[in-house]
């Protein structure tokens, strides 16, 4: 019985973010308005995530690189295949996967949170009141900034992987310059990069909308919009769990 | 003018309103009082089309607002200014942006009629030279105010207010409640406030409907509230010393 009202609680729960997400596309404004929207979203949501990406992606390639060389300390394994194995770990996963749940936790919680205030302070009602669509006006630029966005952040953090991999290989002298870049360069396989960047129009897609559904349907006070952000980073990881193995299995 | 008719709501097992009918006359300053919880908001939200009725029907000018198309729904709203509770100004625009949002989204005034028509109404409402400054940086009563000037931008039809007192202090209360009475009598507009508050009920009341426990139980003006003789009103009306002196009781 318990796992039935479950669910029935889930179905109602997918239920409800579809008929949000069809809501996104009816009564639109005016082509300028959203364009303006975007940009401005693209400027949050981009720009001022680019330096925590960097910072992240670096510390990340560069510890890859180090355990990496831990485990491989056999004279049968060339050294290049420490950046080699970094690159694959790197474009298919850590790039798109691990910064998507970064991006959950600074942009998804910040869209649910922006949201839910929004809503608990009447500012969403004060626009329908208007006659517009709320969620379209809102959440439309948000989620064509994120697509937009995300992609491109991804591609900087796997530029960044794979350079603090570079210094800190080079640096503890675990690899010299030519093997590192030897390894990078191995056996590539151009697939994977679309394969990546697939990934990150699903994940851009699912943070930014299951954020903003979380966020626009908030009701209560402060404690809710707290719950609604922490909600939305949880649903937004589990989300990208499932999708990057259904992905994986479709893709690869 | 607006009609209500029959305006029934539930959440649930819990009934808040139950066939409520009234008209709202243009030119005057409807006001809905109760205590807090007898559904006031919720018929004011049933009006404006933010909560759907259960039952009956919402009529602007006799075009029925309830059972509109979307088009008409998004016409008739455009002809509605809002003041909500806390204001609802947007919190990443300024003063000036918050006012001339309405212009920017539903007309094609030009760049310098809308900064005319914006400086109209702040200084309507008596706040210029404000315009830059952000809602975070404006008191409470000044943002009542920013929120009357936005509501009054697009030359609205109809104007609600949501318990403009709220959080104020009674002075501000009072010219809060005199610039919606002058604004609903200069623009010749309908006018709806809802409001526990028995300085606006017996300042600004021109006609008032009672709401007990979400029911309509009295209607009338603020010359006649003091003498209903319906018990319910007269425990809402009298509950202070001063009112409770000037009945002589």
């Amino acid at each position: 019985m318990g796992n039935i009202a479950f669910e029935l609680y889930c179905m109602k729960g997918f239920g409800r973010y579809v008929i949000f997400l069809s809501s996104l596309v009816v009564r639109r404004e005016t082509f300028k308005t959203y364009y303006n929207l975007t940009l401005e979203e693209c400027v949050q949501i981009g720009l001022k995530s680019i330096l925590l990406f960097m910072l992240v992606s670096t510390f990340m390639g560069a510890v890859t690189t180090l355990q990496t060389g831990a485990n491989l300390v056999s004279p049968f394994v060339p050294r290049f295949i420490i950046s080699n194995v970094v690159r694959e770990m790197t474009i298919l996963e850590l790039a798109p996967t691990i910064m998507a749940v970064i991006y959950a936790g600074k942009v998804g919680s910040s869209m649910a949170g922006g949201l839910g205030t929004m809503r608990i302070t009447e500012q969403i009602d004060a626009l329908e009141v208007m006659g517009i669509n709320s969620a379209s006006y809102l959440v439309l630029p948000k989620i064509v900034a994120s697509i937009l966005m995300y992609p491109l952040l991804v591609i900087v953090a796997a530029v960044c992987a794979l350079f603090g991999g570079y210094l800190v290989g080079v640096l503890t002298g675990l690899l010299t310059p030519t093997e590192y870049v030897y390894g990078i360069r191995y056996g590539f396989n151009p697939y994977f990069i679309t394969f990546a960047l697939i990934k990150t129009f699903v994940f851009a897609f699912l943070i930014s909308t299951i954020s903003s559904f979380k966020g626009y349907y908030t009701h209560g006070g402060a404690l809710e919009v707290g719950i609604a952000s922490t909600q939305a980073v949880t649903t937004s990881i589990i989300a990208i769990l499932l999708a990057d193995y259904f992905l994986a299995y479709l893709l690869i | 003018m607006i009609k209500i008719n029959n305006i029934s709501k539930s959440f649930g097992d819990k009934t808040v309103l139950t066939g409520i009918t009234g008209e709202f006359e243009k030119g005057k300053t409807n006001l809905i009082i109760g205590s807090s919880g007898t559904g006031k908001s919720v018929l004011l939200k049933c009006i404006v089309g933010l909560i759907q009725p259960d039952t009956g029907h919402v009529f602007f000018d006799l075009r029925n607002f309830t059972e509109a198309d979307k088009e008409m729904k998004s016409e008739i709203r455009r002809e509605i200014g809002m003041l909500f509770q806390g204001g609802a100004l947007f919190d990443s625009k300024n003063v000036e942006e918050n006012v001339m949002f309405p212009l920017n989204i539903l007309t094609r005034m030009s760049e310098a009629d809308k900064m005319d028509r914006v400086n109209f109404c702040l200084k309507r409402v008596g706040l210029e030279g404000v315009n830059k400054k952000m809602p975070s940086e404006i008191s409470g009563g000044m943002k009542k105010r920013v929120g009357i000037a936005r509501a009054i931008v697009n030359n609205p039809n109809y104007l609600f207010c949501d318990e403009p007192n709220s959080g104020l202090d009674p002075q501000t209360s009072v010219v809060i409640d005199d610039l919606i009475m002058e604004i609903t009598h200069e623009f010749d507009i309908t006018t709806i406030v809802v409001t526990h508050d028995m300085n606006s009920v017996l300042g600004i009341g021109e006609k008032i409907m009672f709401l007990y426990k979400g029911s309509k139980l009295w209607e009338g003006s603020n010359n006649d509230i003091t003498h209903s003789g319906v018990k319910e009103l007269d425990d809402f009306v009298f509950t202070n010393k001063v009112m409770r002196s000037l009945k002589g009781t």
